[in-house]
């Protein structure tokens, strides 16, 4: 069974600051990580070929500095890793034709894994997109799968329903954290990472005159305003305005 | 272009601390609280460091171990000390001692026969030196090994001996031949359960609570000649080695326990808020924080200092015993302004601080008070 999983570099947004003056994030100095639910991709690929053997490729879009990124995820079980060095803030249609590409180039897989959406722009479009581009089934928001020899089946989370769908293989699956617990490496398998190959192409030799449709026009972090009402009366009164109020703004539904 | 010195830690390391950072937080520090008040002794705890490769730290991968260097082992201590300083000496003293000597100076025999099972984290190791007349003054060994048949039959007790009640193998250091006084020093590899070898008193002690703590005592206890760790003699010159590099790791867990008392206050010093801001905004708080910042950085680039000359095989007396004396001195401060920064609250069980404040104390006496550290780098400065 031949893996490929598509992670992304992302900042850390537990450490990301917004600036109070211009709402804009600041992220200089905040340090760089595999999207959360990436990693959850990654283990979901371990444990597929564990059970059926094969090769992992991580596939990232990135810049340079996202071949240390790659290098965790190759210490977790993968076997190698494509760098793809795009500039940064490419939009989404530009990532997936990248991501698109590069796995036409890497070929003989049989399942693509890529988390649900990434912890940054949480758009979810990656993954959609990519398997429109390559023209193959797709199953998103998987929450459990099982890899079988000539079908996957994955529980998808709708929220309020659960639906069971099938695929065969190639197939591209998104999953979401509640998959599994990704795995640490051990210090042995980190070492053991440095003999792993990172192979690196640039966007240009993948595909000329890719343009972004979308433009980003500004970043700003949201700012949420809170009421400050203090109940200061009798506590079984102020008790019963609490849920009135509540129940008025639609917080708490009978 | 040659550079003379770098501070910049590989990428590789960076990952190295970054992974077991995250271990700490997810497996230790949730019971760092029981561990320290219920003295538990978390077995399960010690196999997932083994699978991580922490019970092996430095021992080459063919005998089991993770075949890191010594600059890493060092980051690895200092991650698991700075949320549990219980977890740190466990860790510290089965590395560093008791796995470190029979790697150090066993025979191959010896270390396929021990390593493998030490290094997974299902056996844990301990070592003997101190006895009730015989602490820094190792030479004063009261405990005696004579040789009868094919057997070593060794006599006395051990005392302050780190998981010396829970270890599957112990290191012990005993008198071969009195006349020749430390000299006549030698190791030997004794297994739990062997006849004649029990474990004594339990300690009580004021931190490190989960770390236990035991007194020794051979009586008649007969193991097989093969058991000799080392050469004959040699046991005190290779204890002598062994607590070299124990001390740079002393100084790893300090610089860890101070690390973990220094990040609460800090995050506190941010929170707390009296007379309308933080108290962090006040320049006595603030003055406290730099010094502690300082004070740990300062002691970490010593601990890396000595663990880099290890790594170069050349001798490093002297720079483990400023790195263990300085870390462990200033992590005393540390966890002091700490307690004082949270106020009353740094006062209570509830907070971890009071523990950080207790466990630290021991980096100044084990593997050589202050005092000894000093008078070893007196020594080496010519004095």
């Amino acid at each position: 069974m031949n893996i490929i999983v598509c992670a992304k570099q992302v900042v850390d947004v537990s450490e990301m600051k917004i600036d109070s003056a211009t709402k804009k994030p600041i992220l200089q100095g905040v340090p760089q990580k595999i999207s959360d639910i990436d990693k959850n991709a990654m283990e979901e690929a371990i444990k597929i070929k564990e059970k059926h053997g094969g090769k992992i490729t991580v596939l990232t879009v990135g810049p340079a500095n996202a071949k240390e990124r790659i290098k965790e995820l190759l210490a977790m079980g993968a076997d190698e890793g494509l760098l793809v060095t795009a500039p940064e803030n490419i939009d989404y249609h530009m990532t997936a034709t990248l991501l698109a590409e590069a796995i036409k180039k890497i070929g003989g897989y049989n399942i693509i894994l890529c988390g649900e959406a990434s912890i940054d722009m949480f758009s979810g479009q990656i993954g959609p997109r990519l398997a429109a581009n390559l023209k193959i089934p797709q199953i998103t928001y998987a929450q459990s799968v099982t890899a079988e020899k000539d079908k996957i089946t994955a529980d998808r989370n709708m929220g309020e329903q659960m639906i069971i769908t099938e695929s065969t293989y190639p197939v591209l699956v998104t999953v979401t954290k509640e998959i599994n617990v990704p795995r640490l490496p051990s210090l042995m398998q980190i070492l053991a990472s440095a003999n792993k190959p990172i192979n690196e192409i640039t966007a240009d030799s993948l595909t000329k005159n890719l343009n972004p449709l979308v433009q980003t026009i500004d970043l700003k972090g949201v700012s949420m305003e809170r009421k400050n009402v203090v109940y200061k009366d009798d506590i079984d009164e102020s008790v019963k305005q609490l849920v009135n109020n509540l129940a008025k703004e639609g917080v708490l539904r009978g | 272009m040659v550079i003379l010195l770098d501070f910049t830690l590989t990428n590789e390391k960076k990952l190295f601390q970054k992974t077991v950072r995250e271990f700490c937080e997810k497996e230790i520090k949730p019971i760092a609280s029981k561990i320290d008040k219920e003295e538990y002794f978390p077995t399960d705890l010690y196999k997932k460091m083994g699978k991580m490769g922490l019970m092996g730290m430095t021992v080459p991968q063919k005998y089991g171990g993770a075949g890191i260097d010594r600059i890493s082992y060092m980051i690895a201590l200092e991650e698991i000390s700075r949320v549990c300083g219980s977890t740190g000496i466990t860790v510290e003293a089965h590395n560093s001692l008791g796995l470190g000597h029979i790697y150090e100076k066993g025979t191959e025999k010896q270390r396929k026969k021990y390593l493998p099972t030490l290094t997974s984290g299902r056996a844990i190791a301990a070592w003997a030196l101190t006895e009730p007349n015989a602490g820094s003054d190792a030479s004063a060994t009261q405990t005696t090994a004579v040789l009868d048949g094919n057997e070593w039959v060794i006599n006395g007790t051990k005392q302050f001996i780190t998981s010396g009640d829970i270890a599957d193998v112990t290191t012990v250091m005993a008198m071969t031949d009195k006349s020749k006084g430390a000299k006549g020093i030698s190791a030997f590899i004794v297994e739990k359960d062997t006849p004649g070898f029990k474990v004594g008193q339990l300690e009580d002690k004021l931190g490190l609570r989960g770390s236990h703590t035991a007194e020794l005592v051979f009586d008649n206890c007969r193991i097989p000649k093969e058991n000799l760790l080392g050469e004959l003699g040699m046991g005190f010159v290779g204890a002598m080695n062994i607590l070299d590099r124990g001390r740079t790791a002393i100084g790893a867990m300090s610089v860890g326990i101070a690390r973990g008392a220094f990040e609460d206050a800090l995050e506190y010093a941010k929170q707390r808020q009296q007379f309308g801001k933080p108290i962090g905004k006040n320049q006595a708080i603030q003055w406290m924080l730099a010094d502690m910042a300082t004070e740990i950085d300062a002691a970490r680039l010593l601990v890396y200092r000595a663990a880099y000359l290890e790594d170069q095989n050349v001798r490093f007396t002297k720079e483990a015993s400023m790195a263990k004396l300085f870390a462990s001195e200033i992590a005393m401060r540390t966890t002091v302004k700490a307690i004082q920064i949270y106020g009353g609250n740094g006062y209570m069980r509830e907070y971890p601080l009071e523990r950080y404040y207790r466990d630290i104390k021991l980096c100044t006496i084990g593997e050589g008070t202050s005092e000894v550290q000093r008078m070893i780098i007196a020594r080496q400065l010519g004095l």
